[in-house]
């Protein structure tokens, strides 16, 4: 038990996969104009990567090692089809506001990420967990970007008006595209700081894998990427 | 014609793939540090997203969405993204082979990038938005390629200021990626300029 509790710690605090490791940007930009987006996307983020992780724990000693890639992508896909249809029955709403992000989790760094890196090695329980941790540690990381943007472009928190119209103008381009860009750059920002203070506590972080900083060593698609580093 | 030259502004340079539907992120600050580079992978997000587009509209018109098994209630639309997905990898797979067989110059300048754009968003995203808006096979191409110029735009610009921003003076917290999206935010502001075009 002790080591699913430590999995859910590393996921959701000390490799957290937006603050910490960066990854998945694409949805992180998207779908934060509002908390409840936010929300909406890492729950159902975690729902495909839970699934994933097990399927694949499960079937890790049957996919023979040279088609492991597209093995893994199939049963994501599959998953993320389920879920998309779930959504558009159950939450109509949240799917049309999601819209094309939804069946786009398939192509998430983080899933094949933890599929390559943790669920095709561990055995099934510690990999549930893991994939629980990590899609946790994500719903966490787009709620707060997505508080932090509805707050300062609407003034609202999850849709309830918090700062009055009468004193506050709400600074709209938060809500919109450009909005995206600058919170996460304040927010890289930010992260470099605490990095370099826990450096020098002797604790460093781990370091952004993927997308951020032109270097996808972990995120499960490095056999594609091996040429990157001359680009 | 008129609708197709709406839909290829609009693609292109209204919403824009990366400054305002955030798809192929990974690229646009991974690969930007150079203007050469930069038009590089441009170039064959071009080729790629233009081809995908047309081969994907073929099998969601003539396989998935297919009138005869229609007709006799086999709906298999529900496949679209498995499909895609695994169509995708394959088509990238077979370019890369192909332009390494037939056209070495093409792929000395353009195959380094192939395998990078497997898994970029933009090119599932433009297959996805595809069926969602129903454009037939003509329309899905001319999307697919002004999706992909947008993109070209976009990093070829970021590329031309990230070069200069080497020789500039900036705080400690925001050199290397946070720079790089303030840069990404400017833009955006200026690309929503375009929004009243159509």
């Amino acid at each position: 038990m002790n080591k699913n509790l430590e999995r859910l710690y590393n996921g959701i605090i000390k490799e957290n996969p937006t603050f910490v490791l960066m990854l998945g940007m694409c949805p992180t930009l998207a779908v934060t104009s509002s908390a409840i987006n936010g929300l909406g996307m890492g729950l159902s983020t975690t729902v495909v990567l839970v699934l994933s992780n097990l399927l694949i724990s499960a079937f890790r000693k049957i996919i023979p090692d040279g088609v492991r890639v597209p093995a893994f992508i199939v049963i994501v896909a599959s998953l993320v089809t389920i879920v998309e249809f779930m959504m558009k029955a159950y939450f109509q709403s949240l799917s049309a506001a999601l819209g094309v992000y939804i069946p786009l989790i398939v192509v998430n760094c983080i899933i094949l990420g933890r599929a390559e890196s943790y669920a095709s090695k561990n055995p099934i329980m510690p990999s549930i967990f893991d994939g629980i941790g990590m899609g946790l540690g994500f719903t966490v990381g787009l709620t707060c970007i997505g508080l932090v943007r509805e707050l300062f472009g609407a003034g609202q928190l999850f849709g309830a008006q918090v700062l009055s119209l009468s004193w506050f103008t709400p600074i709209t381009i938060f809500v919109m595209a450009p909005g995206a860009f600058l919170v996460l750059a304040f927010l890289v920002a930010g992260m470099n700081i605490i990095r370099k203070k826990m450096d020098e506590k002797g604790k460093p972080l781990a370091q952004p894998a993927g997308c951020i900083n032109g270097d996808c060593a972990s995120c499960g698609k490095a056999d594609g990427c091996k040429d990157r580093k001359g680009a | 014609m008129k609708e197709l030259l709406l839909i290829a502004v609009g693609s292109a340079v209204v919403n824009n793939v990366v400054l305002s539907q955030f798809l192929g992120i990974c690229p646009f600050l991974g690969v930007s540090k150079k203007t050469e580079t930069a038009a590089g992978m441009g170039g064959a997000v071009i080729f790629v997203i233009t081809l995908s587009s047309f081969v994907t509209a073929l099998i969601y018109k003539f396989i998935l969405a297919n009138e005869t098994l229609m007709k006799m209630g086999i709906d298999l639309t529900y496949l679209k993204t498995i499909v895609y997905i695994l169509v995708i990898a394959c088509l990238v797979q077979f370019v890369e082979m192909f332009l390494k067989k037939q056209m070495p110059p093409l792929y000395e300048s353009l195959g380094v990038y192939l395998p990078l754009i497997t898994t970029n968003c933009a090119v599932l995203g433009v297959a996805l938005t595809n069926v969602t808006k129903e454009y037939g096979i003509l329309e899905s191409v001319v999307n697919g390629l002004a999706t992909a110029v947008g993109f070209f735009i976009a990093i070829v610009l970021m590329a031309g200021v990230r070069e200069k921003i080497e020789y500039n003076d900036i705080p400690k917290p925001f050199q290397g990626t946070a720079i790089v999206l303030i840069t990404a935010a400017l833009m955006s502001i200026a690309f929503m300029g375009f929004s009243g075009m159509i």
